[in-house]
């Protein structure tokens, strides 16, 4: 009878912390999910078609990298109840501040073109036109935040996370070799040797796992779903499961295109589905349905991480708890920022696929400026007293910002010497 | 339209007089670092886009 007792004592206290996680759920997962985002993708693909294999080890590196840095945001959203960007004005004054915003609303910008380019790119497989999936996604974002209470958001949002694992029983589908991706994947190895080439997929496979805008996104999210400094372990366990998640999928698409496709050059997500039609027809499907998902949710969080980071700053009202009379800009810029993204995909002759890739090495180029700030920010005392970087984490977060300013300054230099590297 | 560019230039004054003082002091050394992060990162990301017009071109 005891023993039943202490078995049901048991399940009972870890049913009432499953439930106190579900409630603190959220920012962490739709951030590292929302971050396999089009671009993502698209890099993913690109890489298991162009290394098979060979890479897997080094996504599973970033498992620490993601969540490290976005636990830093967990902890400075939930003391200082600001997001960073109102932070970063505050603790550096307004030009460190004015470079910070502007960066991220550059590079917020240029993902979200990013994010309609992998949309419209897995609509077109099913015959669907650009300017229908524009249309249709911009009205469908407008029905998702006019919702006006941030827990439907996030709910939404949540299941659309659900729908990014479709790549996991597509990958099932394929039969790979197990031993295979054991022997090839998890031993460390630089395929083909020191190169642009291999510079550039390290920089866009960092890139679309760690993004200046889910410093952002993240520490606004805490912020407005309301944590309190007595939440931040489960934030931080929610950051965790979210990078394993993310790094995950990531993995399972690698092998989808490494087993398939590998040693062909796939310019985008879009083309390797249209090539995996052709082998097998679900698979191909599943893959270009992934594609959309991960490009509306990486839509609907970009923007507002934008939105949220503008409203701080000019003290507009800046809450998806608010409606669109409460908070006109907020919603105003968010469509803004939407609605132009949309349009530069309808341009006729734009090297889409290009522009893809290439957005994701600009956001990693420029994350050091923003986790710089982060890292100090998690260092004042006075604001963030117990909670402040130990010496280990500072370590950890120095030795993230050195080596992709490293790898950063590698491309960098194999682009002005394109001989050095051969 | 020139009255709310006139308003979004005094909310811009307005946010430049509030976050005046930086709260978190930083010493010379530290100021020249960050500026010259922001100068090297400015100068790779310039570099990107060079390439990507040899690319598109």
């Amino acid at each position: 009878m005891n023993v039943f007792s202490k078995l049901y004592y048991k399940l009972r206290k870890m049913w009432k912390a499953i439930q106190l996680y579900l409630v603190i759920a959220g920012p962490g997962i739709v951030v590292m999910v929302a971050d396999n985002d089009a671009g993502g993708i698209t890099t993913y693909a690109a890489t298991g078609a162009k290394y098979g294999y060979h890479l897997i080890w080094f996504l599973l590196l970033l498992i620490p990298v993601a969540y490290y840095v976005q636990e830093m945001t967990v902890r400075l959203g939930a003391v200082t109840k600001r997001g960073l960007a109102e932070a970063i004005f505050d603790g550096f004054g307004a030009t460190w501040g004015w470079f910070a915003l502007v960066d991220l609303m550059l590079v917020n910008w240029l993902t979200l073109v990013t994010e309609f380019i992998g949309m419209t790119a897995a609509l077109h497989i099913f015959g669907v036109p650009p300017w229908l999936t524009v249309t249709a996604v911009v009205l469908l974002m407008a029905i998702i935040v006019l919702n006006g209470r941030y827990w439907t958001w996030e709910k939404i949002a949540l299941l659309f996370c659900a729908l990014n694992l479709i790549y996991i029983p597509a990958a099932f589908m394929i039969h790979p070799s197990v031993s295979d991706i054991v022997k090839h994947g998890l031993i460390p190895n630089f395929p083909g040797g020191f190169n642009g080439q291999l510079f550039f997929f390290l920089m866009a496979n960092i890139g679309t796992t760690i993004a200046p805008w889910m410093l952002f996104f993240q520490q606004s999210a805490v912020v407005d779903k309301g944590m309190q400094e007595k939440d931040i372990p489960w934030g931080k366990f929610d950051t965790l499961l979210g990078s394993a998640l993310t790094v995950g999928v990531a993995i399972f698409i690698v092998i989808v295109t490494g087993t398939t496709l590998n040693g062909t050059d796939i310019a985008s997500a879009g083309q390797a589905a249209e090539h995996l039609m052709q082998t097998d027809r679900y698979v191909g499907a599943f893959m270009a349905i992934g594609l959309f998902d991960a490009g509306l949710l990486g839509a609907i969080c970009i923007s507002l991480a934008s939105s949220w980071a503008f409203g701080e700053i000019f003290g507009w009202a800046h809450s998806l708890n608010q409606n669109i009379k409460q908070a006109p800009w907020f919603y105003a810029s968010y469509f803004f920022a939407l609605i132009t993204s949309g349009l530069v995909v309808l341009i006729p002759g734009a090297p889409l696929v290009l522009i893809t890739l290439f957005v994701q090495v600009i956001a990693v180029t420029l994350l050091p400026a923003a986790l710089v700030f982060l890292i100090l920010l998690l260092n004042d005392p006075r604001t963030m007293g117990d909670y402040r970087n130990s010496g280990w984490q500072n370590l950890i977060g120095g030795f993230i910002v050195a080596a992709i300013v490293a790898l950063s300054s590698l491309y960098g230099i194999s682009i002005m010497f394109p001989n050095l590297f051969q | 339209m020139r009255v709310s560019l006139k308003r979004l230039f005094r909310k811009i004054e307005e946010i430049n007089r509030r976050y005046r003082t930086p709260r978190i002091a930083l010493s010379r050394g530290g100021r020249a670092a960050l500026e010259f992060l922001r100068l090297y990162l400015l100068f790779l990301v310039c570099l990107m886009v060079y390439k990507f017009i040899l690319l598109v071109n």
